[in-house]
């Protein structure tokens, strides 16, 4: 076997792994709980729109949810049953907000929808994106970006390098590692089809070298499938090797800048478990509906289950049986993970692991106390920033300067904190000061659109006035020429009129034109004229008794006229 | 002597060009004090300072007319940068002009609304779509909350809506920890 030489990421930490407490069993399907609660938006960008109504039936791996636009991905009923509600329900986000999902209830037939494989050899790049975005492939190494927006060359038209993301650096979580040994083939399978969208020229699977078991079962299987330019590369355990820019690093040597992607260097890196969410999709026809899932933590049996999609968390806490000194449930590994609201919320995309703890296994954190600035958080951090500088500015609400330290470039891995010896929870200070700035730079977008809306109806304003004072300007003009030549044509015309002996109306003259009175008189004559040329339409052909019909209600009329016009007076006064 | 002089005035000219010629290339269109002041404004168009919009408060504070405490969409938060980028002393919000709410947009009633456009005319940034005796509504995105299409309304049909927290604008919160008595 060839010899690889691998690189290195500066920093990182080595914790407890505690992995050999869920990695002894094999995986197993966690039974269907008597209610799905489905949240529509489980992936990064646009919520997909419900498709389905309560009292809806539908089957296994039927659409629920439409993607919203191209940066989103679909949502699939789990299991076959009848919708029950599309309600907005607690989501398992930090924050216990609740979100519109679809609740079903499973009929237990378990019955799939029509599928059949994707010919997507013979399909142009758009319809393989698009056929993953409808079957809704996200990442699930946690962080569910839409993988189709992922499986494109790049800038470049190709890539030398498709990383496959077998690290599984964190702590307690197991699901890459026993769906690397159970279920190697159609993730080498993935790989293939993924190196064949991204047109990679090789094909580099990361896995850390303390699951010797997995990088085993991955390399028999690329012998047995005699996949080509797909190499099985163990890489030393050290966290957070699984971060994307550092296995990218550890394995290429190329680092990625601040503001650029790994495609402009010809690297795309994909999840161990969106490899064979890509195969199931492409070759099986099947949309992604379950995940493998590590339960461990505070639990009598840790285990990894594959669940449906939407099954709450305390039923497959259930199956690994709690310790009754339980008090919380968290979504992702120690380091990384989000503490759910409740046991109650769904499992999702992003549920790589639930883990059950307790105070006697995460102590609470003791008292935080000042930064002494020894900077050992910069020795830890994996992306070389400054953590104490950045923990300064966040703490002091600096926002600016925190960005310029490139807040932005932090991945929450949290060894800064780990290693801190005044304790200080400094992700925390990080997650604070990155959703303020979010929230703030979409403050200033919908200021800045409300201050262009503004002044555009300033303008407009503005328009419509010059336009209103031209139109009028332009018709008092015209006026004033019209009576002119009619004034010239009036001194012109007396010789004629004389000598015709004829009576001549009292046409405006020269004197006159100015004289408001006439004027006004002139404009009424004229009003009076044209009433009197105008013949009401459709009257020729009225019978006699249509005729006198009209003329009753004529005079009724008349007469109505006449009283509102002797109301009006009174009114008045 | 006069060579001196002579000296002395080719420089006075040439640095007078120089001078002359930076002062039309680098020419500052508008008075930027004023654009950096607007930029701070919440831009809610709501007139509660008294002024018809936020650039003619902005115009006002710039030349030393308005207080900078007159703006209760931009709060607190508003005052103190405004007072941190004009030097001046930081003041809470003056109480004739309002009070800090809650962001919150506009939402008419449709069965209520009889179409009548004053609402429309009213609103600052066109976020409100509608025509005679047609049922209008409002452009939540563009809406700026300045309450503006309130008095007009002659059947009041619209109300101020508070924008709820989702979990996409929800925002971690600042750490806080408990402060115990050392044992």
């Amino acid at each position: 076997m060839m010899l690889k030489k691998l690189f290195a990421f500066n920093g990182g930490v080595k914790p407890d792994y505690h992995k050999g407490e869920s990695n002894h069993l094999p995986i197993a399907a966690a039974p269907l709980p008597a209610e799905l609660v489905i949240p529509l938006h489980q992936s990064i960008g646009g919520v997909p729109h419900p498709l389905v109504h309560a009292g809806d039936c539908v089957r296994k791996g039927q659409l629920i949810g439409g993607p919203d636009g191209n940066v989103s991905s679909a949502v699939h009923a789990s299991t076959s049953g009848t919708v029950k509600a599309v309600e907005p329900r607690l989501m398992p986000h930090t924050s216990g907000l609740s979100a519109p999902c679809v609740v079903i209830e499973p009929d237990g037939r378990d019955e799939w929808i029509e599928h059949a494989p994707v010919p997507w050899r013979s399909m142009s790049p758009g319809e393989v994106r698009d056929a993953l975005r409808d079957a809704g492939v996200v990442g699930l190494g946690g962080a569910v970006f839409p993988s189709h927006l992922k499986v494109n060359p790049g800038k470049l038209g190709h890539l030398d390098t498709l990383v496959i993301n077998g690290a599984e650096c964190e702590p307690f979580i197991t699901c890459d590692d026993m769906q690397m040994r159970e279920r190697p083939e159609g993730i080498v399978k993935g790989a293939a089809i993924l190196r064949d969208l991204t047109q990679a020229k090789q094909v580099l699977v990361g896995i850390e070298d303390n699951k010797p078991e997995a990088v085993a079962a991955m390399r028999a299987a690329v012998e047995r499938l005699k996949a080509e330019r797909i190499e099985i590369v163990a890489v030393p355990t050290r966290y957070p090797a699984g971060g994307a820019k550092q296995l990218i690093r550890v394995l290429t040597g190329i680092e990625v800048p601040h503001g650029k992607r790994s495609t402009d260097y010809g690297v795309q890196c994909f999840n161990t478990g969106t490899a064979y969410a890509v195969w199931e999709a492409l070759e099986l026809g099947r949309p992604l509906i379950s995940r493998i899932v590590t339960v461990a933590g505070n639990v009598e049996t840790a285990r990894n289950y594959e669940v449906h999609f939407g099954t709450p968390m305390q039923d497959v806490i259930a199956l690994a049986k709690a310790k009754p000194d339980s008090d919380r449930v968290i979504m992702g590994g120690p380091m990384m993970g989000y503490r759910m609201p409740s046991a109650a919320v769904p499992v999702v995309k992003a549920t790589n692991c639930i883990l059950v703890g307790s105070k006697a296994l995460f102590p609470p954190p003791p008292p935080e106390m000042p930064c002494i600035r020894c900077g050992e958080c910069a020795l830890a951090c994996p992306v070389d920033l400054q953590p104490f500088e950045m923990y300064w500015f966040s703490r002091a609400k600096i926002f600016g300067k925190a960005q310029e330290y490139h807040l932005f470039d932090c991945i929450e891995c949290g060894c800064c904190a780990y290693v801190c010896p005044s304790r200080i929870p400094l992700v925390d200070y990080y997650r604070f000061a990155k959703s303020e700035i979010w929230a703030r730079e979409n403050e200033k977008t919908a200021a800045d659109t409300a201050r262009e809306r503004y002044e555009f109806r300033l303008a407009r304003e503005e328009r419509e006035k010059a336009e209103k004072a031209a139109k009028l300007a332009a018709k008092a003009t015209e006026t004033k020429a019209k009576l002119a030549a009619q004034a010239a044509a009036a001194a012109a015309a007396p010789a004629d009129a004389e000598a015709a002996g004829a009576a001549v109306p009292p046409e405006p003259t020269s004197t006159a034109t100015n004289d408001p009175k006439a004027l006004i008189a002139a404009a009424m004559a004229r009003a009076q004229a044209q009433k009197a040329v105008v013949h009401p339409e459709n009257v020729e052909q009225i019978s006699p008794e249509k005729q006198a019909e009209i003329a009753e209600i004529e005079a009724r009329r008349a007469k109505l006229r006449e009283v509102a016009k002797a109301a009006q007076p009174q009114e008045d006064q | 002597m006069i060579e001196a002089v002579l000296v002395m005035a080719l420089g006075a000219v040439v640095l007078g060009a120089a001078l002359g010629y930076a002062a039309v290339r680098f020419k500052v269109e508008g008075d930027p004090l004023v654009e950096k002041i607007d930029a701070i404004l919440p831009q809610t168009q709501c007139g509660q300072c008294g002024y018809p919009g936020c650039k003619p408060y902005a115009q006002a504070i710039a030349k030393g007319e308005a207080e900078i405490n007159c703006c209760p969409p931009g709060g607190e938060e508003g005052i103190r940068k405004l007072a941190d980028l004009l030097g001046r002393e930081f003041k809470p919000l003056s109480a004739e002009h309002g009070v800090e709410k809650p962001k919150r947009v506009a939402f008419i009633d449709e069965q209520t609304c009889i179409g009548c456009t004053l609402c429309i005319q009213a609103c600052p940034v066109d976020a409100i779509v509608g025509a005679a005796k047609q049922m209008h509504t409002i452009v939540a995105v563009q809406c700026t909350g300045c309450e503006l299409c309130l008095p007009p309304c002659p059947v009041d049909c619209i109300s101020m809506v508070p924008i709820s927290e989702t979990v996409e604008t929800w925002k971690w919160t600042y750490p806080i920890f408990e402060v115990k008595r050392a044992a």
